[in-house]
């Protein structure tokens, strides 16, 4: 089983709409949206949900009032000044770690398990897809991502697919670095711009310090070709393969409108044929492909 | 005054706006720039300040002294983040999934733990003129973002105005750049994807009961859908940026729109006036 998981650093620079491409050109590929605070692949893969479940997070401490002596204990404890003066928890402060409802001496604070989200079997037509909605202003979004990828990864062992299609959350965070370990590679899809380039260096840090191999993806290149030329030297000089340059072009933003990806709404186009031979260059990697070889179980059968 | 700017989607144009409406106000006004989106801070590559100071920032993790250490448990028995363990004759330590709650420390009836600690990363210090520049940046690694953007609003309130630029998103780490904000502005495009991840930051700043506008960068992209909803939910639209290839060009240089197109600074401004007169009618009701 193999997992390409599709990283930026940097947000908006078309992860989405580059992974829902993809799906026109991956048969037998089970897709799994790791980007579960702020989701948008289902808009363009329309998935029709056959199995939601709640995602059960972290606790919550609350405080019961007519138990409570007001001691002070809790409100000395608390690292995330969560507590307030009249003995009410600030639940974006609390942190869910517990320590106030051990040591109140009054046993006076419950800590009941927050639902924080939900997450989704569904199908698609382009195969099957396993997605998440973080509730807002939740925590926990790293162990949601953990817990998204754990089922595609069994439900694509079940369905017979070879490949998972992850894609994943801007940043280097909590999530990111969920989104990340035991892939077979990621793509970074970089914007030549300062801060496209800047982004994707810690990215490409980040996946070194977890040993996943790094290819790369220039979206937008003809909006700073000396910037994209400086990019794909960086890229060379961290042995991250280059996988193409893929034009700006509007008609991105015309196919999510109409819920489409590239292909399906323009597949003449530029950025399409580009994208395509981009696809080419991940499947005949050498990262992707263990010995080189791309199908090394049909090659040992 | 706090000003936080942020946005469900990422890329959607946090940082243009953010140091633009910085630039626009410094000559006039006392201004701190805090760049609050720590995994990827980016506002330094625009502002290009001249770096004062470096602060490491860490946060606590148990240090056990193997001498004292009973193997009681009590240690790893009030650990929500499984950060200890015991395993045979040894306690272990997992100082990366260590949420900083000492309940340890506490707990120890041996007093076998002292307070160690782990990097979160730097805050980066600096002036532009005589604007005030602090930027927190995450070490490579590390999961947790939300303690260090406490740090870096430690800076907060030393200025007539502080502008937050926030990370994307709507979970943890925007409500800790978002919470006892004055004001937020949030910057969308009017894409099917702007609009998804809009309703969800409108959300989260209606939970939190601040006050917002809106930017709409690249508004001419798109359908009208984005605008139909701030009506709908009554956000007012404060500014529109039309989408423009040299806007486009001079940010990917690394140069600001009020920079590019200085006659923007008083858009900015009128900007600025309009949080001024919402944040004001609020207060005095």
């Amino acid at each position: 089983m193999r997992e390409l998981v599709i990283l930026s650093g940097k947000g908006g620079t078309g992860k989405t709409s580059i992974t829902g491409a993809f799906a026109s050109l991956a048969p037998e590929c089970m897709f799994c949206d790791a980007d579960v605070d702020a989701a948008d692949l289902h808009l363009l893969l329309n998935p029709r949900v056959e199995q939601s479940s709640p995602f059960m997070g972290g606790s919550l401490a609350i405080i019961r009032p007519e138990m409570c002596c007001e001691c002070g204990r809790c409100r000395e404890l608390c690292r995330f000044d969560a507590i307030s003066e009249s003995y009410e928890i600030d639940r974006f402060a609390c942190e869910g770690c517990g320590v106030c409802v051990d040591l109140c001496p009054e046993q006076a604070i419950e800590f009941p398990v927050q639902q924080c989200g939900e997450w989704f079997v569904s199908d698609t037509r382009f195969g099957p897809m396993v997605h998440a909605r973080l509730g807002i202003a939740e925590e926990n979004s790293g162990k949601l991502v953990s817990l998204v990828r754990r089922q595609a990864r069994q439900l694509a062992i079940e369905k017979g697919c070879n490949l998972i299609l992850t894609d994943g959350p801007p940043g280097i965070g909590c999530s990111v670095i969920a989104s990340l370990g035991g892939a077979t590679a990621v793509v970074i899809i970089v914007e030549p711009t300062v801060s496209g380039l800047h982004d994707m260096e810690r990215v490409a840090d980040l996946a070194a310090h977890f040993k996943v191999p790094g290819m790369v993806c220039i979206n937008k290149y003809d909006l700073n070709e000396a910037m994209t030329v400086k990019i794909e030297r960086y890229a060379r000089s961290r042995n991250m393969q280059i996988l193409g340059r893929v034009p700006f072009d509007s008609l991105f933003v015309a196919a999510m409108i109409e819920g489409k990806n590239i292909f399906e709404h323009s597949p003449e186009s530029e950025a399409a044929g580009a994208l395509r031979s981009v696809w080419c260059n991940i499947m005949d990697s050498q990262v992707m492909n263990s010995l080189g070889i791309r199908d090394l179980k049909q090659v040992i059968q | 005054m706090i000003i936080s700017v942020a946005s469900g989607k990422g890329g959607t144009g946090k940082t243009t706006v953010a140091t633009s409406l910085a630039l626009a106000l410094a000559p006039d006004v006392d201004v701190t720039f805090l760049d609050c989106d720590v995994e990827e801070p980016n506002a330094h590559l625009f502002l290009n300040p001249a770096l004062t100071g470096e602060q490491p920032v860490t946060t606590f993790v148990p240090e056990i002294n193997e001498e004292r250490c009973s193997l009681c448990r009590k240690c790893a028995d009030i650990c929500r983040f499984s950060a200890l363990a015991a395993a045979g004759k040894k306690l272990l330590v997992f100082p990366e999934l260590c949420h900083g709650c000492e309940g340890c420390l506490e707990v120890c009836p041996e007093n076998a733990i002292s307070a160690g600690s782990r990097s979160l990363g730097v805050i980066e210090s600096g002036r532009i003129g005589k604007m005030h520049f602090h930027s927190g940046r995450l070490r490579i690694g590390e999961a947790m973002a939300p303690p260090l953007i406490r740090q870096v609003r430690k800076w907060e309130n030393q200025s007539e105005i502080t502008i937050i630029d926030a990370p994307p998103g709507t979970s943890c780490p925007v409500i800790s750049a978002m919470k006892n904000s004055d004001f937020v502005l949030m910057v969308t495009e009017p894409t099917p994807f702007g609009l998804h991840d809009l309703r969800l930051a409108v959300e989260a700043v209606g939970m939190l009961g601040i006050d917002a506008g809106l930017v709409v960068n690249r508004a001419d992209i798109g359908d009208d859908r984005v605008r139909r909803y701030a009506e709908d939910k009554k956000i007012p639209i404060l500014l529109q940026i039309p989408f423009d290839r040299e806007i486009a060009q001079s940010y990917s240089q690394g140069r600001t729109i009020v920079e590019r197109y200085p006659d923007w600074a008083d858009k900015f401004k009128g900007l600025y006036r309009d949080i001024m007169r919402i944040v004001m009618h609020k207060e005095h009701g």
